[in-house]
Formats: structure tokens, sequence, C-alpha cells
């Protein structure tokens, strides 16, 4: 039986296993729409803005530990998505976005709503496909599963050309995938393993640095498994955050520009590095020739460009972080070498070390009975959450302060654009979030500023009745520029004032949803109370102390020793 | 340092703006660049030459493997190999210099292709060093025109 290519393409959506899509219609898209309305394994959920579909389904992917899908149609629709494919690519999220296409005859003539999608996300995608013959729709489409989500997943685009989507096509029988050109390393070298392991027995102040690869990995168990039978302390990128317990005594919070002082000592005096799916950004390692000056440095990641692109690395392996630590792991649990209580001994003097920084500098900020910390919210929603809600956040104060002041101790608990840094992220975000996990509290920790990125999906969140929650921290700035400014621009606040900021708590009923304010600490924590149990999607609107830093904070281009402290 | 790099892709369209974007969006540099089928219809074998320090070249040829649609890079300084570039010369050719242009496309055995009253088109291939050469000795004749090709490069048989 011969079926349409719209037709084909939902059938093999649910190949794939896929339930839920994230999109917005289109002339382009029509007869796939037309095919989604009679379809009732697929839930497509319509967002106000295509930028909010991708990153619902990043976030989705995240969550669930899947791929997301997005569909969005031609021209504007395919535009506007871009910002989520861009972020989903710095963040390695594994995504397929379908783009709706003008006809393949009018393609290159500038027809209405006509732009070339595969050349504009051509460096922003792992790869992407314009399907110019019928026949091929089924086919590239599983290649486009199979490279989002494998290797180092990453976002993959689809263009759809209507006449391709009308074209009637024999389906094609499912095969096992091959790519000539493309074999990603799963296994590591045994040997490099075997340099490392000897490396991590003679190393005396050794640091674990894990970055988002052990989230997509799914290597959290085996990393934290290393940690501890080494007895080695572990900082997190923002990406990584979740990878450990964030409450573990080993743990030492995040690193980089806004990490712990604590961490930040402990990198730039450790003798040997144990990189675990990171990549060494700029955020993370400020100056390069002052990152892990004496270390040794051992670089798991599974994609090779990634290994001594930034920071000479002397110990690669290329392979999947969960291969690798599996490895390592059941070296040690076979080496003769290795004794626990030695390793514990001769670790010992590095970890008074940590202590004592750890007491000198822990977080921490200066708290005011009259006026909202914002860092007090955040402390509130952990401690009222017990640390297991699932958090999103937009770019700016409020995402550092999150990363420092939630304790995450589960994966793929926490979604956050690190690498892109959108404002507009978490809103979005939470939506996908929440459709992935249903039963979970799904909180979005916003600014003022950027909510207003991605405010209309209210409207999304109220017709697909999403329970999820957000905490406006609220300081009528564009607060992270502002810090700058205050810092290093002689406190002219350029353009980050907030002059005209709505009322959050009208626009959230405008909606049908409800409005909470807090002006007051004493406030926060029934505000928060109240809005965990609305069955309803509740903007918390927590008015903030409005020139509140955050810190640490290490200065653009300088050594992360080099940090601003309270 | 200069650096001939090879480079088996698949024969689709817009897989060299893969990687001409791919240069530059992360600021390397191409000097040359050619591009043709190979023996199987659905490869073309790109040679580009680049420069730029170890760290450099051992990134843009990570960032090439990248490429889903890349099949092989090879970096040609890695191994024995022959290069060669090609260039048409269009030179002046007058009754008092006719002689002397065949005389030194001769000499560096080139051929002419093309001949007009007042000109000739001279077809020199070599190495880059060896068409700077002859682009020397006839400047002083009269160049009007020159088109040079990129460079092509193959690894030379392993000696056993």
């Amino acid at each position: 039986m011969k079926l349409t290519g719209a037709q084909a393409f939902l059938k093999c959506l649910e190949e794939h296993g896929i339930e839920i899509i994230f999109g917005y219609p289109g002339g382009a898209l029509i007869d796939v729409y037309d095919e989604l309305m009679k379809n009732d394994k697929i839930h497509h959920v319509l967002t106000r803005h295509e930028q909010a579909a991708v990153h619902a389904a990043d976030a989705f992917g995240r969550i669930k530990g899947s791929v997301g899908v997005a569909l969005v149609t031609s021209g504007p629709g395919a535009t506007n998505a871009v910002t989520g494919i861009a972020s989903a690519y710095l963040d390695s999220i594994p995504l397929v976005v379908f783009t709706g296409q003008v006809p393949t005859k009018l393609i290159g003539n500038d027809a209405f709503q006509e732009v070339d999608i595969v050349g504009i996300t051509r460096p922003i995608t792992k790869h992407n496909y314009l399907v110019k013959d019928a026949d091929q729709l089924i086919p590239i489409i599983r290649e486009a599963f199979h490279l989002a989500k494998t290797g180092r997943p990453g976002p993959v685009l689809v263009d759809l050309p209507k006449d391709v989507l009308a074209t009637r096509i024999t389906y094609p029988e499912l095969k096992p995938i091959s790519m000539r050109t493309y074999k990603p390393t799963y296994e590591p070298h045994p040997g490099q393993i075997e340099k490392a392991c000897q490396a991590m027995l003679k190393a005396k102040k050794p640091v674990i640095y894990a970055g988002g690869g052990v989230i997509l990995s799914d290597s959290n168990v085996e990393l934290t498994e290393l940690a501890r039978k080494l007895n080695i302390p572990v900082t997190m990128t923002l990406m990584g955050l979740g990878g450990f317990p964030g409450s573990d005594l080993l743990s030492m919070g995040m690193l980089g520009m806004h990490g712990t002082y604590y961490a930040n000592m402990a990198v730039a005096n450790c003798d040997l590095l144990i990189a675990v799916g990171a990549r060494f950004d700029d955020r993370v390692t400020g100056r390069v020739d002052a990152f892990a000056p004496h270390a040794e440095i051992i670089h798991i990641d599974i994609d090779p460009s990634s290994i001594s692109k930034n920071v000479r690395v002397d110990i690669p392996i290329v392979a999947d972080c969960k291969h690798a630590l599996l490895a390592i792991n059941s070296w040690f649990g076979r080496s003769k070498e290795f004794n626990v209580d030695e390793c514990v001994e001769k670790n010992r003097p590095w970890h008074e070390q940590v202590r004592e920084w750890k007491n000198k500098h822990p977080l921490g900020y200066v708290e005011e009975t009259d006026i909202i910390k914002p860092q007090f919210v955040i402390q509130k929603l952990n401690e009222l959450t017990g640390g297991d809600a699932i958090i999103t956040t937009e770019v700016g104060q409020h995402q550092m302060w999150t990363a420092q002041f939630y304790h995450f101790n589960k994966p793929r608990q926490f979604a956050t654009s690190g690498g892109l840094g959108v404002m507009g992220y978490g809103f979005p975000a939470a939506i996908g979030a929440q459709m992935a996990a249903p039963d979970k509290v799904v909180i979005d920790i916003a600014g003022d500023g950027s909510i207003q990125m991605n405010i209309q999906e209210l409207a999304t969140c109220r017709q697909e009745k999403l329970p999820v929650k957000v905490a406006i921290l609220n300081n009528g700035y564009l607060g992270m520029v502002r810090q700058w400014q205050e810092l290093f621009y002689n406190k002219q606040y350029s353009s980050t004032v907030m002059e005209v900021v709505p009322d959050f708590v009208k626009v959230a009923e405008a909606y049908g949803a409800v409005g909470l304010r807090a002006t007051k600490p004493s406030e926060v924590e029934p505000v928060i109370k109240e809005a965990l149990k609305i069955n309803n999607t509740v903007f918390m609107d927590f008015v903030i102390a409005r020139e509140e830093g955050v810190y640490p904070m290490v200065p653009a281009g300088k050594a992360t020793t080099e940090m601003l402290l309270v | 340092m200069k650096h001939t790099i090879s480079v088996l892709l698949q024969n689709k369209p817009g897989v060299l703006s893969r990687v001409t974007g791919l240069f530059s969006g992360r600021g390397f540099n191409i000097e040359s660049l050619s591009v043709a089928q190979t023996l199987e219809p659905d490869v073309s074998c790109l040679t580009l030459v680049t420069s730029g320090e170890d760290t450099i070249i051992e990134q843009i040829t990570k960032q090439l493997h990248k490429l889903i649609d890349v099949i092989k890079v090879t970096d040609m300084c890695e191994h024995d190999n022959v290069e060669r570039e090609m260039a048409l010369i269009r030179v002046k050719a007058e009754a008092h210099t006719r002689a002397e242009v065949l005389r030194i496309v001769d000499i560096f055995r080139g051929k002419v292709i093309d001949v007009g009253p007042k000109s000739y088109v001279v077809e020199i291939t070599g190495k880059a060093s060896k068409l700077q050469a002859v682009i020397d000795i006839l400047r002083p004749i009269g160049i009007q025109e020159i088109v040079r090709s990129g460079t092509t490069a193959m690894t030379r048989a392993q000696k056993s």
C-alpha cells in the first residue's frame, strides 16, 4: 500500500517511538497537519512561537533521555527555530527538527516563505538534509534519528518540500543503518585506560571535572563509583550538574566563572585533572594558560575534536563516557596495586586542603530581613521541593544562582541553555520537561528580563493544562549585564534598566494561570508552598534585592584563582 | 607551516559548502582548493592547502573528520607525496619574442595550447615553485593573464 509523504512521515515518527512533538503549522506543512488530526498516537503540542517548540523538544529529550522532535513550517517558521537549534547544538542535545519547504520546483526562486534553511543551519546542526526525492524521505528520517542520538549527540534538521509530502511512496522496510562515513568510537583504547588508571594511582591531588557528557551518556552511576572508590573530589560544569550528587561530601559544586571558590582552587592546585565529557569551555577555564597548571590531564570524550582543542591533554581517551568509566572501574576492580585504604590515606592531605578552602569561602550571601535575596528564594525552592524538582532556567544571574544554590542530586533534573546562553529557553523548556515527566514538579527559575522573551508560552501551558511553575527573580534589571557594568564599566547601566516591567501576576491571570507575589522574605515560603499546591500554571513574582551580584566571579580573561568574592 | 590536506567526500550537493563553511566559521584559512570526482562516481576528492600551527592543523583535520559526508582526511605532509598545480598563462608573443617564449616553454616542459596573432596561451604544470619560476621569467616579456588551479596531491608508492 502506498502512503503519501505526510503519512509516511508520521509512520516513521511512530517507528521511532515518538509520541509527543512540538510545533507550529504553516502553508508548507498543511499536509502533515492534516494527517496529524487523524493520528491518535502522536500528540502535537502547539507552542506559540517556533523557537519555543525547539526549546521544548530539546528539554523533553534531556529529561526523558530520548530524542526530541520539533516541526515548524518553511521560511519564518524555520528561521524562528534557528536559536533553538543552535542552543541544542552547543549543548550536544539529541533533537530532530523538521522544517517545511516550498515545493521542489520552486526552490531557489525566492518563493513565498522560502529560505535556504539547510544553508542557514549548516554550522549549527550535526548534519542536515533537504529531501529532494520522496523515495529518500524515510531513509533520511531514519538516518537523522540515528545521527541525533549516537556519538556526540546533536540536532539534525530535515527540510521537507511540500510536494514530497504529497507524493505517494511505498513505505520502505526497516533495515539496520549503515553509514560509510560515520562510525563514532564508543570503546576506549585499553592502552589509554591503563595509562589513565596508573596516573590515578599515583596522583596525590586528583580532581574529577565532569561535564554534560556524563549526563548524555547516562554514566552518573559509573562516575559516582569511581569518585567514591578512589576518594576523588568532583566538580561539575553547568551542563554536568546532577552527573554527581550535589550534596555528596565529595562534591565541590560548579567550577569556572561563577563556580565555587574551592572548586576553582582545587583545579588550580591539583596534580591530576580527570575531565569526563567536558570541553574546557572558556567559562570554565578562564585564562587558559593558568588553568590546572600543575596537573596531568586525562580527557574522556566521544568527540575527538574536543580533545586538545583549548587545553593540551596528556592522556586522551576517545570513547563514550560510560564505556570509558566502566573500563576504568573494572581496571581498579582487578588491579593488585590498588588498595582502598592506601588511596584514602594518600589523598588525606588533599582533602584537608579542599575542606580548608570550603570553610574559608563557602558559597554564601548577606542575609537581610526586609528585602528578598535571590539566593534565599532558590534555597527555599530547594528545601520545599526536597531537591527533587525538575529545574529549568533562562540565562543570567538567576541561572548562576540556581547552579550554585539548588542541589542537583540526580541527572536529567536540570535543563539550561549552557553553551549558547539563550534568554527565553527556560519557560518553553519547562513545558517540554513537564510533558516528559508529567508527575514531577517542574520549575522554571527566571529573571524578569528573560521570562519576557517567551512569555507567550503561558498559552501553551494552559492549552496543555501543564502545572509548570515559574519563579521570577524580579530585580528590574538585566542583572548579569548590569553586574558587568557595575564592575567593569563604571556603573553605566546602559540599556539594562527595565524601565517598564509588566505586572507578572496580572499577565498570568490574563492567560487563566495563577499569579503570586512576594515582596518580603517572610512571604517567600508561603508563596512557594501555595504554588506547589496549585494544579495550574503559576507565576511567582519575587521582588528581589535589585543590585545583588553573583559571586564568586572570575572576571573574563583572568585566571580562575583571581576570583571576586562576596 | 603550509599543509596540503586531501579529503575524500561523498559526492552530494552542498558538501563543498560544508567544508568551506567549516573553514570560514572557525577562522581557518584556505590558500587553494581543488575538487573533482574520483574513480568512484559518488566520491569526490578535495585537495586544499592551508597554513597554521600544529594545533590548528590538528583541529582542522579533526573538524573535517567530524563532517558526516567526509570519508577520509589525509594530511599530505605526514606522507611522502607528489603535488602538482597547473597554470594557464597568456603571454605576449610578437614577432621579436615568439621564439623566446617558445624556448622558455620548452625548457619548463610546458605547452603552447593556443596561438593568437599577438599572444600565446601556455600551459605549465608542476609544483608551485616551478610555476612561480616560469611566471617570473615570462613577466618581462609581458604576461597578460594568469589562471592557476589549486594544488592536487597524491601519496607516492610505498617503497617495500
